[in-house]
């Protein structure tokens, strides 16, 4: 795999479209879309529901393939890619947190977020460390044994941030983080989303609804209709 | 990674104890079943075998007729053994611990005011080597008593009891229809053979006794012969038939007109018996073992069902198709192992419990813990393989949007 040179950026989109149906039933998802994410960036995805952001997203996260268009990660060509090497590049590249979370029940906090290293092959003592290190940062130093039940929205997400940083990803992929949070609590998962852009450099791509929370980022890109509408800078990120 | 996953596994099993445990209740009750019939049958066999051998397994009947066959038969045409035939055998076959000929009458036992039906037979010591018999009190009958046919006898224990219950019968007389018989000895107990006969319902006097004074005739109606430790019963038999045919002067195209009963050989006809009972018990309980197995690929169908979203998540985060269809398939096996295993303590303690009411002994089988704990496993895998697929097929996009 070839390593990131200077013009190249980390996340490159040709002419992707995707269809799903055939013929006359055929829908078009996603009509052409030509997008560069760098390294280090976090960029919000915004657009109303079935403008194909949902579709680009599992596109980026490597769960879907496009229909045409080219998608190269780290100039890795994804779409020759089968499913299991495409897991092994969510495994060593990728983190997710969803809307919903997604925490296991009746796990703690500390083993949902051991989880994706346990896929790893990694160690259980470097696990519980890695583990216990990425709650740290996430501020939840404490909750290690609770299960997703006893914890509150907020925390949830929290942990479930907390799973997809630990294995130090190139990217974080969030699909509407604060969806189901309040004000305050969204504020604070901002927060730590940019925290972890400036600190460590992951890469943060999100879907939001809420324009309060896409000035968050450093750009936000608007999907209308299949197709990218506007992209806009956001000048300064949140300070 | 395997060692993970079965890790994954445990935790899985661990969130959902109560389903995990009527899970496996289908598996528990399908080995427990086994088990105990395997083991209760095992049992059967054991008592059955050792039953015979009481008769004593080294031992040759040798009878005129031709035994088992079919109603009618030759029997009653077919000449008897005179004593000179049982010393014939003693003399020329070789290899041979002892030979004794007997004559048998049903008979009245009466002493006092009580009155026994029994049967009484007529024979030397040798019958006490054959039958490997040991007397529990008195003396076995003297040269002079076998040579001058005189009347005294050894009781067995069912008419000691019958007749003098717990008083000591040694130097009393009974009366065997117009003999009166001094009692020299008791027999020990041998209890009933496998074909659910006392042996101990017995009256024992010399053969010359019984064939002058009861029977009036010189008829040996069963030659008892017993082989050496270490020679064949079957060469033995082979032999004894080739000297008989002779001394009967059987044409070679003639039938023989008497059969020699290897004791042996009904050992193990009648262990072959209780064999394939058990193997036919032992099937029916393996349908429920079935039956369990259908249960864990239901439950485990519902556990993918209900888990898609954590399927999901897992796909997300890198697993690959082989790590999630390994975690539910291991599941599975780890599920049916432990309805194994619980099926297997379950079972032993109900064999225990039965061998213990039915007065059979209870014989661990070794083979059939290890068949049970295999088998479960297997079921494991057989039932758990499909539902794991359909996890690991799972489409993730699919797999996180599911409510």
């Amino acid at each position: 795999m070839n390593t990131v040179s200077g013009n190249q950026h980390l996340i490159e989109l040709a002419g992707i479209t995707k269809v799903y149906g055939m013929g006359s039933y055929a829908m078009h998802a996603l009509r052409g879309i030509d997008l560069h994410i760098d390294k280090g960036e976090f960029v919000a995805v915004m657009g109303p529901s079935g403008s194909g952001k949902s579709t680009c997203m599992n596109i980026l996260g490597c769960l879907d393939i496009p229909t045409s268009g080219t998608y190269l990660f780290k100039s890795l060509d994804v779409g020759v890619l089968s499913r299991n090497q495409r897991a092994l590049l969510r495994r060593n590249y990728l983190g997710f947190v969803f809307q919903g979370y997604n925490l296991l029940n009746r796990t703690t906090a500390l083993e949902n977020v051991e989880l994706p290293l346990i896929y790893r092959g990694i160690s259980a003592r470097e696990r519980h460390r890695r583990g216990r290190e990425a709650l740290e940062a996430v501020g939840l130093t404490g909750w290690e044994s609770h299960s997703p039940s006893e914890l509150s929205g907020g925390q949830q997400q929290r942990v479930a941030i907390a799973r997809a940083v630990v294995i130090q990803p190139e990217v974080l992929m969030a699909d509407e983080p604060t969806g189901n949070l309040d004000s305050t609590c969204s504020q604070e998962i901002m927060e730590l989303l940019c925290a972890f852009t400036q600190e460590r450099g992951i890469t943060i791509v999100m879907v939001t609804h809420d324009p309060g929370m896409a000035r968050y980022a450093q750009r936000t890109i608007r999907f209308l209709d299949g197709l990218i509408d506007a992209e806009k800078l956001n000048g300064e990120a949140h300070s | 990674m395997i060692w993970e996953t079965i890790l994954l596994a445990l935790l899985a099993i661990r969130r959902n104890v109560l389903r995990s445990s009527l899970t496996i209740l289908g598996i528990v009750i399908g080995v427990a079943a086994v088990i105990t019939m395997v083991t209760l049958g095992d049992g059967a066999t054991a008592q059955v075998t050792a039953d015979i051998s009481s008769l004593g397994s080294n031992m040759l009947q040798v009878r005129p007729g031709q035994g088992f066959r079919g109603p009618g038969g030759t029997r009653s045409t077919a000449n008897m053994f005179e004593v000179d035939d049982a010393e014939a055998i003693g003399r020329e076959i070789f290899g041979l611990e002892a030979v004794a000929p007997t004559a048998s009458r049903g008979q009245q036992a009466i002493y006092g005011n009580k009155n026994w039906s029994t049967s009484v037979m007529g024979t030397t010591n040798a019958y006490f080597q054959v039958r490997d018999w040991e007397l529990e009190s008195g003396r076995q009958f003297t040269e002079g008593e076998l040579r001058a046919g005189m009347a005294v006898c050894i009781l067995g224990s069912t008419v000691h009891n019958e007749l003098f219950g717990d008083q000591d019968p040694l130097g009393a007389t009974i009366r065997l229809q117009k003999l009166s018989c001094q009692v020299i000895g008791i027999l020990e107990s041998k209890g009933q053979t496998g074909f659910g006969q006392d042996q101990d319902d017995i009256v024992i006097i010399p053969l010359r006794t019984l064939q002058r004074r009861i029977a009036g005739n010189t008829d040996v109606s069963a030659i008892y012969v017993s082989a050496q430790e270490g020679i064949s019963t079957n060469a033995a038999k082979e032999d004894i038939e080739r000297l008989m045919r002779e001394r009967r002067r059987i044409a070679p195209d003639e039938d023989d007109d008497f059969h020699v009963r290897d004791m042996q050989e009904i050992v193990s006809t009648l262990t072959s018996t209780t064999r394939v009972l058990t193997a036919l018990l032992g099937a029916v309980a393996a349908v429920s073992l079935l039956v369990g197995g259908i249960g864990i690929m239901n439950i485990m169908l519902v556990s993918v069902t209900e888990r898609t979203r954590e399927i999901g998540t897992r796909l997300a985060i890198g697993a690959l198709e082989r790590e999630v269809l390994m975690q539910f398939l291991i599941e599975a096996v780890v599920l049916s192992s432990f309805g194994g295993l619980f099926g297997i303590i379950l079972g032993l303690l109900a064999a225990a419990a039965g061998a213990h009411v039915l007065g059979m002994p209870f014989v661990l089988n070794p083979g059939i813990v290890v068949i049970a704990v295999v088998f479960s496993a297997a079921v494991g895998v057989i039932f758990g393989y499909f539902p794991a697929c359909k996890a690991a097929r799972l489409d993730p996009i699919e797999a996180l949007r599911y409510e």
